[in-house]
């Protein structure tokens, strides 16, 4: 008996195929993962209606991705389950690396306090997907179709036409946009013929859930040369239920299929664990680093997130982390498009923005490999070298790459960035995910009292402005007109104040703006920020622009830019939803 | 000058490591073992130049010779 329980969900036959009528559905997402699923919520927060497939009925087999990081939490925090996941899962930022028996060096990937979230939890993915598909079932904008598997997908030229194949047969439904969420092995892509180029590793890595009470503290434990395994390295994190997940890097030339045996497993955990340790072996699963990656991510009417557009290595937990965020990066836009406020042009940027994100996350987690497993003898005695004088040379940790942890990507190359003007340091650049910060909120005229609110919490969903504000009347009597002009435009932009703890907010609050009290300082401090200064924060937490003073003209103009609304008119296919359904 | 201990930069001062460490292993792709071997060679007496420090080489040989095998006691 395992310590979960797997979910399975019901198989209904579709209404769709019932009456044999295809419907156009404004998004199909394909694949019911932490990307597929995330994507699905987030439109139904942004009010689209959307149609999952999926082609088993179940959640994901063993652990899998089970390192969540910090940003992938703020998400699923404003899509209403990233409290559920952190409660579940296993709180975690520091790490420790050894070369054989000797500790060599520890990090922290937090190391300021004053942030919600913690830069990591261990969750398996069995829970996430389980969690996911509880929030997606509570909202009527998602409908979930179990063991629907796609076998056919036609892109035109104003819709996607899909052949799906149920236990009930086949039946034929049509989308505006497909997003293909089904992970690495994406059926979609192979329909659609695309190539999926990029390296392949040869060494092989075995991965093993185990149960057991250890006292293990919450941490990551990486070995180079680990006294327990003969190869060249080895994971260990702690996950929910008492299960951890153990990797070990077995070399290049070994039986995948053998070493997977659970009488091969059990005498290397022994090893590891101790000859009298109690454990139970949950899962084992043997696999090969791959870094690959589709050339586009968009194509037509059809958009890749995920695993399905790029496949990473695993070491730096940026497979699932990279996927969520695609999904964030992609939904606003979509949900623009497809309300005729944005041109199409924009669904491009989505190509654009995580196209580059990949390109990092390829970059970094090929290194790792690279010094993971060092194929010259050259490449082995630069590793070796590294890591002998790691412990006494504090600067050859820095060499040592045991994987380097998820952190969002900057875009700071983005088109729909606009380009600093004035003088700022810190790193809130346009492009970059929005830091956090302890606020306290103001409720109507009075200050609500209540500490432990967060800055994030304010921000994504839609357009919003920072507006950092010492109180004043002479700020206050020039913004006022424009920031209600900003909240009725055709794509508004709400106006929250950030003011001092030692300031007044009154004259704030009376225009009913939402007040924000900065009583540490952090927010001005991470975000650089004086009297005056704004910034301008996408649907998706990232900076779109900043500015030292409120100027309405740079505002509008940076969110033209930020939303492709500056390019041609785009009246044409302004169609509102309720007509194309 | 005299010879004062500690004066070897312990502290990280390559500005992108990880940039750095891929350039290193990048430059010994396609290379034979005595090829490699002479690249680095090179690479030792190139820096070992621009840093031009007497003390802080002498220290860096040692530093570097104490971590190889059979130099342990």
């Amino acid at each position: 008996m395992g310590s979960y329980d797997y979910r399975q969900y019901d198989y209904v036959t579709p209404a769709e195929q019932r009456r044999g009528k295809p419907e156009r559905h404004p998004v199909i997402v394909v694949g019911a993962g932490p990307v597929g699923l995330t994507a699905a919520i987030d439109l139904a927060a942004h009010g689209v209606a959307t149609v999952v497939l999926d082609d088993e009925n179940r959640v994901s087999e063993g652990s899998r991705a089970i390192c969540w990081a910090k940003r992938t939490l703020e998400i699923w925090d404003r899509l209403g389950c990233g409290r559920q996941m952190v409660e579940k899962g296993v709180t975690w930022k520091t790490g420790k690396v050894f070369y054989r028996d000797k500790l060599l060096y520890e990090f922290d990937l937090l190391p300021e306090p004053n942030h919600k979230h913690p830069a990591f939890i261990n969750l398996q993915q069995y829970y996430a997907e389980e969690y996911l598909i509880d929030r997606a079932a509570e909202l009527d904008e998602v409908e979930l179709r179990w063991r629907n598997r796609v076998v056919g997908v036609e892109p035109g030229a104003d819709a996607v036409r899909v052949s799906i194949e149920t236990p009930d047969g086949r039946y034929q439904t049509e989308c505006q946009y497909l997003v293909a969420c089904d992970g690495a092995r994406s059926s979609v892509r192979k329909l659609m013929g695309l190539g999926f180029e990029g390296r392949v590793f040869e060494d092989r890595f075995l991965i093993a859930d185990v149960r057991m009470t250890a006292d293990f503290p919450t941490e990551r434990w990486f070995w180079y040369h680990p006294p327990f395994h003969s190869g060249p390295s080895a994971l260990l994190h702690r996950q929910a239920d008492d299960v951890f997940r153990i990797d070990f890097q077995l070399g290049p030339d070994v039986d995948a299929e053998e070493e997977a045996k659970p009488e091969n497993v059990v005498p290397r955990l022994r090893k590891m664990l101790g000859q009298d340790k109690d454990f139970e072996v949950e899962w084992i699963s043997v696999y090969r680093f791959q870094a690959r990656r589709l050339e586009q991510f968009r194509h037509g009417r059809v958009m890749f997130a995920g695993d399905s557009a790029h496949q990473l290595s695993p070491f730096g937990a940026r497979g699932g982390n990279s996927g969520v965020q695609d999904a964030e990066n992609l939904v606003w836009k979509l949900a623009l498009v497809l309300d005729g406020r944005a041109p199409e042009a924009l669904l491009d940027t989505y190509d654009e923005e995580r196209v580059y994100a990949a390109e990092e996350n390829l970059r970094v987690t090929s290194r790792t490999t690279d010094f993971m497993s060092a194929k010259s003898e050259t490449a082995q005695a630069f590793r070796d070298a590294a890591l002998g004088l790691a412990e006494t040379h504090p600067f050859a940790r820095s060499l040592v790459n045991a994987g380097r942890l998820s952190v969002p990507t900057v875009l700071a190359d983005s088109s729909l960035n606009t380009p600093d003007t004035d003088v700022f340091t810190g790193a809130m650049l346009p492009g970059a995910a929005c830091g956090d910060a302890p606020v306290r909120v103001m409720a109507g005229h009075d200050d609500d009292g209540r500490d432990g609110g967060w800055l994030l919490d304010h921000l994504g969903g839609g357009f919003k402005l920072l507006y950092f504000f010492d109180g004043s009347d002479a700020l206050l009597a020039s913004s006022r007109a424009t920031m209600e002009r900003l909240a009725a435009g055709d794509i508004p932009i709400d106006t929250i104040a950030v003011i001092r703890a030692d300031h007044d907010p009154r004259d704030a609050t009376l225009i009913g703006l939402r007040v924000l009290l900065d009583v540490e300082a952090v927010a001005a401090q991470r975000y650089d920020a004086r009297a005056g200064t704004v910034y301008l924060v996408r649907p998706d937490s990232h900076v779109a622009a900043r500015w030292r003073w409120f100027d309405e003209e740079k505002v509008q103009k940076a969110l033209a830019r930020a939303t492709r609304t500056d390019a041609a008119p785009h009246g044409t296919d302004r169609r509102p939803l309720a007509e194309v359904k | 000058m005299a010879f004062t201990p500690g004066r070897l930069r312990d502290s990280l001062g390559i500005g992108a490591p990880d940039d750095f460490y891929e350039a290193l292993i990048k430059a010994h792709e396609g290379l034979s073992e005595a090829e490699s071997r002479l690249l680095n060679a090179r690479l030792v007496l190139l820096l070992a130049n621009h840093i031009g420090d007497d003390a802080v080489l002498k220290e860096a040989i040692q530093a570097a010779r104490e971590g190889v095998a059979g130099e342990r006691d």
